[in-house]
Parts: structure tokens; C-alpha cells; sequence
């Protein structure tokens, strides 16, 4: 067997190996002295892992270990917008990693953080179930060690409690979906399942219980309850990694399955997904306005956001895939700005994070609020930045194939989500307060990952040539 | 030879068994061991339409492995995390975890 072939459609597995190899090793050997190197040396490895992967070695696709490792150019887009944005997420939790109850095991973090991103990216290239669901396992089990990171905080250890039993709920009933799709079509690969897919009643039910599985991953509304509680109580740098890396990846996981192997079932989960869509929106915008605590609101907004993606998923054509990808990436840069925000405030400020924490912000603390202001206007769609440029291609999906009155009911929602985006805003800039929070200089790292951020949430929505660039691979249902 | 519905009847009862423990108990262990009868159920499933319906191959079999072998990783994970909870408060019963609500 020629070896060479794994080598150059696997590039991006095996260098994120060698990464986390590293991170073992250097963890092991570098020592007291060595160990304070840990941040800059992990970035400097992720930013070499980027480099080195984020141009696609082919530009046709291919398979490996007899179709169940797929490659196709797009899956290795999604793969470099997920490592960029594990670097952003790793720049911002410098701070918080140097501090002295977390210092001792930032090893950790980089080497659980890197491996739910091997899970992800397995979980993206998958062409059997068996590696789907190993790659999903692999995404989600560090990570409920991530959440239960702040292990003596009472709200980090039931953050974990509360993601790891829901978890294991959501990927049993999805296994039991998977376990009578095998029954009833007699394979688990992707290329080989679609011709034996009739609709029968049995299929529609495992197809529903296998996208309840995903759909707790993405957090749609029926499936939703654990993402607050988790959000809030898991350390900040993890809450920013779990609302965009995560979601992201199941995401576009769910829309290649849907469309490869549960083609012939298309009307099914069309009108699945319209159902869900609108409960995720509305029912996400109506908790997010009640919400004090800032993690808690960011938390109903994403979920909200994760409606917004759907609306790409539903159409179905390469033309939402793109609109998906490229969401995802603005909804990225714009989620890690406000993260970023929340991470450094939290950090100088001891703890603080309800919205009337922030009131008056803007006096003390101006570069850091405008930051906030314009990563909310992102995420809330406003014309000039990357947020509505992504909503708008979203839209224009959805509506091409025929889902006027859906994406009616996503516009009503995006003007209800722009009153609470708004909230945060009026917050900082007219409130007054006595004591606001005393001026402060964020470390390097924390503005470097804003910096990057704020580029995204500026350039992306002019810059044309990343969407063109990504609608060049995307796939869609065959017609 | 047993038919194969009394397998899959088996199995059901199981999978709703645990959904139904894992809905109504109040304690975290007992929770988890009710998502163990439904990831179990899965197994029997899987090994049942392998063994009845496709005997020629072993996909169904080697799912059933690997899935035993992730279950048990993350059981592992989750009573460690159930003991640093019981390290924290005291006891692990779920009326305990409401510090963070709505």
C-alpha cells in the first residue's frame, strides 16, 4: 500500500497530531523555567499548523481507508477557518492561563483544546458512521474536561455535570437512529447509503433521531437546555471555543450528511429543519433580551445564530454551503471579539460580568468598548461590517428555493435581535454609573486575538474574494 | 433459534427504560447508569440486525466494539466529574445543581 497517499490527503490530521504531541512533550520536558514559554510557544505552533495547511495540497477530491476518510477541498476550508479560530481562542486565554489557580495545568488546556479540534476535523471528513461518531466522541468528551476546567469553582464543576450528561443523552439517541439506519439499509457508508434510502417510516425515525444528536452539538432549540447553564459556568476562553469552534463544526457536519446520504429523504428534513429554525430564532431572541448575565446572553444569542445557520442548510445548494461557511467564519471573528471583550474584563476587574457591570464603560475603558460595539453590530447585521453581508447570503439561500415565509419570520427576529444587541451598547455608552470599571491595559496576546478579530469583522464583508474563493469547492445536492 | 424481533423487543424496552430513568431519577449516578441501558440497547441492536439480517459482513459488529469502547471513555470522564462535584457540595443529588437557572 502506498503510504504517501494518506500522507497528502491526511495533512491536516497529522500535523494537528504532531501539534498535540508537542504540546505533550513540551509540557513534560520543559521544566518550571521552560513552562512560562508554554503560551507563545503554543501559538507559534498553531500558527505554523495554519500556514502550513490552510492552501489545499489537491484540488480535486479523494478517499482513503476504502471511502470511510473523505477529502474534498471544501472540507479543508472549514478546517483552516476552525484552527484559525482555535488560535484567536488561544491568544485571548493567555491571561487567564498565567493566572495563578491555572497555571499549573495549562498543558492541559492546549492538549484537550487540540484534541476536540482532531475530533472536529475528523468528524468533518467522515464517510462511514463509525468515523463520524468516533470523531464526534473525540470532539465532545475532552471537551466536557474543558468545561469542568475550573475544577474548585462550584458553577465550573456543574457546568460539566450538566454538558457531559446531555452529551451522552444526545449521542445515544443518535446512535439508536444510526443503529436502524444500518438495520434497514445493511451499510454505514455514505456513498453507498443514499440508493438504498426509500423514506420508509423506520428511516424517518432514525433520521429524526440522528439529527437530534447534531442538534445538540449546534444547540437548536428543542435541544438547547444545557447550553446556558454550560456557557455560563465554564471558564470564559472554553464558553468562546465551545459557541464557535464547536458549533461551527457540527454544523457543516450536519449539512454534508443531510445532503449525501438523506438525499432521497429531502422533504423530510426540510420540514424538520423549518421547525426548528423558527424555534431556535424566536424562542432564543425571547430569553436573550431577559438575560443579566453577559455569558448567559451571548450563550441565547448564539443559539439564536445557530437558527440563522440552519436557514444556510435548508436550501440544500452549493449556494448555501458557501453562505454557510462564510457565516460561520463572520460569525467567528465577531463572537471572539465579544468574547475577548468579556475575557479581559473578567480578567482585570475580578469576576465581573453582568450587563450593569458595564455601564459606563466607555469612559474607562473606550478602545475595549468599541471593540464590543461593533462585534455586537456585527452579530446583530448592520450594513457596513461582515454581519450583514453574511445574514443577507444566508437570506438569499433560503429564499431561492422557495422559503419566503421563513426567511419573513428570520427578518421580523433579526430586528427583535438587534434591541438586545443594543442592550449591551446603551450600556456601555449612555448609563451612567458611579464606579465603572477602572481603566486597564489587556496583555498582548488578548489584543493581537482583538485586533484579528476586528480585521475580520471590518474586511470580510468588502472583501468579496473570500466568499467567491469558498463558492469555488462548495457541493450541493445533486439534482 | 430466537427470532429476532424478541431481540429488538428486548432492546426497546431498554432504550426507553433508560430514556425514562434518565428523565425522572434525581440522582446523578442513576442517571448515568440509565444513559448506559440506552447506549447498551444500541449494541444490542446493532449486533441483532448483523447477526439476523446481514450475516455476511461484520460492520454492524464492529460498530457495536467501538461503541462500548467510547461509552466506557466517557463514563469515565463523567464520574470524574460527578466526584469533583461531590468533592464540592457534599452529595451528588441533582437538586443541588440549580446555582446557575434560566
Amino acid at each position: 500500500m502506498d503510504y504517501s497517499v494518506i500522507f497528502s490527503y491526511m495533512y491536516t490530521e497529522i500535523a494537528l497530531t504532531g501539534v498535540i504531541v508537542a504540546a505533550l512533550l513540551y509540557d513534560l520536558i520543559a521544566g518550571k523555567r521552560g513552562r512560562r514559554f508554554f503560551h507563545p510557544v503554543m501559538c507559534t505552533l498553531m500558527l505554523l499548523f495554519i500556514a502550513g495547511t490552510v492552501f489545499p495540497y489537491h484540488k480535486d477530491s479523494g478517499e482513503i481507508f476504502g471511502g470511510m476518510y473523505v477529502y474534498t477541498p471544501v472540507y479543508g476550508i472549514v478546517k483552516s477557518v476552525l484552527a484559525i479560530g482555535t488560535l484567536i481562542v488561544f491568544l485571548q486565554a493567555g491571561s487567564w492561563l498565567r493566572r495563578e489557580d491555572t497555571r499549573f495545568k495549562r498543558g492541559e488546556f492546549y492538549v484537550l483544546t487540540l484534541s476536540t479540534l482532531l475530533g472536529m476535523d475528523f468528524m468533518i471528513s467522515a464517510g462511514h458512521f463509525m468515523m463520524f461518531f468516533i470523531g464526534m466522541e473525540l470532539a465532545s468528551v475532552p471537551m466536557a474536561c474543558l468545561v469542568a476546567f475550573d475544577k474548585y469553582k462550584g458553577n465550573s464543576a456543574e457546568a460539566g455535570a450538566k454538558y457531559i450528561l446531555s452529551a451522552l443523552f444526545a449521542s445515544g439517541l443518535m446512535l439508536y437512529g444510526i443503529s436502524f439506519l444500518y438495520g434497514t439499509t445493511g451499510t454505514l457508508y455514505f456513498d453507498d447509503m443514499p440508493a438504498k434510502i426509500d423514506g420508509s417510516a423506520l428511516q424517518i425515525l432514525s433520521m429524526v433521531f440522528f439529527f437530534s444528536g447534531l442538534g445538540f452539538k449546534i444547540s437548536l432549540v428543542p435541544f438547547h437546555l444545557w447550553t446556558a447553564d454550560t456557557y455560563q459556568g465554564a471558564p470564559t476562553a472554553v464558553t468562546s471555543y465551545l459557541s464557535v469552534i464547536s458549533k461551527a463544526a457540527a454544523a457543516f457536519t450536519l449539512m454534508v450528511i443531510l445532503v449525501k446520504v438523506f438525499a432521497p429523504m429531502t422533504e423530510y428534513w426540510q420540514l424538520l429543519l423549518y421547525i426548528v429554525i423558527v424555534l431556535s430564532i424566536t424562542v432564543a431572541n425571547v430569553f436573550a433580551i431577559r438575560q443579566k448575565n453577559l455569558k448567559r446572553f451571548l450563550a441565547f444569542s448564539s443559539i439564536s445564530q445557530a437558527g440563522y445557520i440552519m436557514l444556510a442548510v435548508i436550501s440544500g445548494t452549493p449556494y448555501g454551503m458557501t453562505s454557510l461557511i462564510f457565516y460561520v467564519l463572520v460569525y467567528m471573528v465577531a463572537n471572539l471579539a465579544a468574547f475577548g471583550v468579556i475575557a479581559a474584563v473578567e480578567q482585570n476587574s475580578g469576576g465581573k460580568m453582568d450587563m450593569d457591570d458595564y455601564n459606563g464603560l466607555y469612559k474607562t475603558n473606550p478602545r475595549l468598548s468599541i471593540i464590543m460595539t461593533l462585534a455586537l453590530f456585527s452579530l446583530a447585521g448592520i450594513p457596513p461590517f461582515a454581519g450583514f453581508f453574511s445574514k443577507f447570503f444566508i437570506f438569499a439561500a433560503a429564499f431561492e428555493e422557495g422559503f419566503h415565509v421563513l426567511v419573513f419570520i428570520a427578518l421580523i427576529n433579526t430586528v427583535i435581535s438587534l434591541y438586545y444587541y443594543l442592550l449591551v451598547v446603551k450600556a456601555m455608552f449612555i448609563n451612567s454609573n458611579d464606579s465603572p470599571i477602572a481603566t486597564f491595559r489587556s496583555d498582548t496576546g488578548t489584543r493581537l486575538g482583538l485586533v484579528l478579530c476586528l480585521a475580520g469583522v471590518l474586511a470580510l464583508g468588502i472583501a468579496s474574494s473570500v466568499f467567491d474563493g469558498i463558492s469555488l469547492y462548495s457541493f450541493g445536492l445533486m439534482q | 433459534m430466537v427470532q429476532m424481533e424478541y431481540y429488538l423487543i428486548v432492546s426497546t424496552v431498554m432504550m426507553f427504560v433508560g430514556i425514562y430513568g434518565f428523565l425522572t431519577r434525581r440522582n446523578l449516578l442513576a442517571m448515568l447508569i440509565s444513559v448506559e441501558l440506552i447506549l447498551n440497547s444500541v449494541d444490542i441492536n446493532f449486533v441483532v440486525f448483523n447477526r439476523f439480517l446481514f450475516p455476511g459482513q461484520l460492520e454492524g459488529f464492529f460498530f457495536s466494539l467501538f461503541a462500548i469502547g467510547i461509552s466506557a471513555a466517557e463514563t469515565a470522564v463523567a464520574i470524574a466529574i460527578i466526584i469533583n462535584i461531590y468533592r464540592n457540595m457534599k452529595n451528588i443529588q441533582v437538586r443541588n445543581l440549580d446555582k446557575m437557572k434560566w
